[in-house]
Formats: C-alpha cells, sequence, structure tokens
C-alpha cells in the first residue's frame, strides 16, 4: 500500500497537467514499513526525453542524485518514481516495465486526458531480480492532513 | 572510510543498512568490498559476466563516475559513493 497525503497527490497530478501534452516524472520520497510505503514528499524532476516528451520519460540523473541527498537530509529515502501519461491510461505499459528496475519501488502513474488529470495508479515493481520483475497493483491510500 | 549509500529496495540484501562503509582506493576497490561483504547485493548491481548493469549509475559525491575515470576513479574516506538506477519509461 503506498499511503500519500493528499496535498502531495494531488501535487504529482498537477505536475503532468503542467507539463501536458508531454509526460512529467518525479521522485516519491517517504519511508518504508513492511509492505507499506509511507510517503513524506514528493520532487519534480526533469525529463530527459526531450526526443520524445509526448510518451517517454527518462528522470535527469543530476535531479535524482539532488533529490535523494537533500532527501537524506530531512531523513527521507527515494522509495518510488511518479510519471503521466498524456492521454493514456493510468497503466504501466511494456516500456515502463522493461524501464523499471530493483523490486521494492512503487511506481505511480496519471492519466492526464485533454490536459486534466484523471486516474492515479500505482504499482509495486515486484520479483527477486531483473529477470522476474513484475508490475503489481499497489492500492494508494490518500490522507488529509 | 568511504562510504557508500545503499538504495532502499537494495538494503535487504545489504543487512537492512541504508550505508556500508569501505576501505578502499578506487570505486572499482568500493564496488568489490560492497558485494564482498553483502553478496546477495551482487545479482543485482552486476551481470553474470561481471559487467555493471546498464542501468546502474554510479556516483563519487555528486558526480557521474562515467564523466571522471569510470571505476578507476580514486576515492577518499571523506568521499560519498551513491549508486542511482536509471529510470526511464512510458506509453
Amino acid at each position: 500500500m503506498l499511503k500519500i497525503g493528499r496535498k502531495e497527490y494531488e501535487a504529482l497530478r498537477q505536475h503532468g497537467e503542467e507539463t501536458y501534452p508531454h509526460e512529467c516524472c518525479g521522485l516519491i520520497l517517504g519511508r518504508t514499513n513492511g509492505d507499506e510505503r509511507v510517503v513524506t514528499s514528493i520532487a519534480r524532476a526533469g525529463n530527459t526525453r526531450t526526443d520524445s516528451a509526448h510518451n517517454r520519460y527518462n528522470i535527469d540523473p543530476k535531479d535524482y542524485i539532488r533529490i535523494q541527498r537533500e532527501g537524506r537530509e530531512r531523513g527521507e529515502d527515494v522509495i518510488g518514481f511518479y510519471h503521466s501519461h498524456p492521454d493514456h491510461p493510468a497503466r504501466w505499459s511494456p516500456t515502463d516495465l522493461a524501464e523499471a528496475h530493483w523490486p521494492g519501488y512503487s511506481y505511480v502513474i496519471t492519466s492526464v486526458e485533454q490536459g486534466k488529470a484523471a486516474i492515479t495508479n500505482s504499482f509495486e515493481l515486484s520479483g527477486s531480480d531483473e529477470g522476474g520483475k513484475e508490475f503489481v497493483d499497489e492500492k494508494i491510500e490518500v490522507e488529509t492532513h | 572510510m568511504t562510504k557508500i549509500n545503499i538504495p532502499t529496495p537494495l538494503r535487504q540484501y545489504a543487512g537492512k543498512l541504508p550505508t556500508v562503509e569501505v576501505k578502499a582506493g578506487t570505486v572499482a576497490e568500493a564496488l568489490s568490498s560492497l558485494v564482498s561483504k553483502h553478496p546477495d547485493l551482487r545479482r543485482h548491481l552486476y551481470t553474470e559476466d561481471g559487467k555493471l548493469r546498464s542501468f546502474v549509475n554510479v556516483y563519487l559525491n555528486e558526480e557521474d563516475v562515467r564523466y571522471l575515470q569510470k571505476e578507476a576513479t580514486a576515492v577518499t574516506d571523506s568521499d560519498t559513493i551513491s549508486i542511482v538506477p536509471s529510470i526511464a519509461g512510458g506509453w
């Protein structure tokens, strides 16, 4: 399960609206408690796939390393990533799976339809290693605080 | 000792530690020491023929070692190595 505050949930959805018709991307920070991942913050990242941003994202590694450091300074870990699918379903694609690594992260995807955030789903990358990885539906619990 | 930050999903293979300290003179020595101490990490970082997996990025402090001396990059006790995955996708 992914537990996320309303503010962070709306922020990652809004990011997709702002970058529409391109995919947005970012990091999800927090902590892991067994099967639960608790989100404490999200951080926008640049998409280096400027060649095909309408259907591809690649998190700018410079942003990743900075966000990770800043998170660690606050006691937060990188626990997942988010991106948007402009005018496409909020479900993982074969490309999403091929490019996801290290089972244990959450991947949050928002469908942005005609510029408006529609559905947001989360998937846990599961499996024992790169050869056996798969996405498993992960419930999102949005908290008000 | 050089610190190596362990990504969250790999901590289960590193004794649940967020950071592992190693004695090393280069990035290669540091990573070798890491997987010697925690052998279960090896398959998540390296292919079967011993190469770093293509999606694994190694940073010395905030510099990608590809733009330094790669795995031959020298490290000191005040350095921190981060192991960061390439994250991409799209519909």
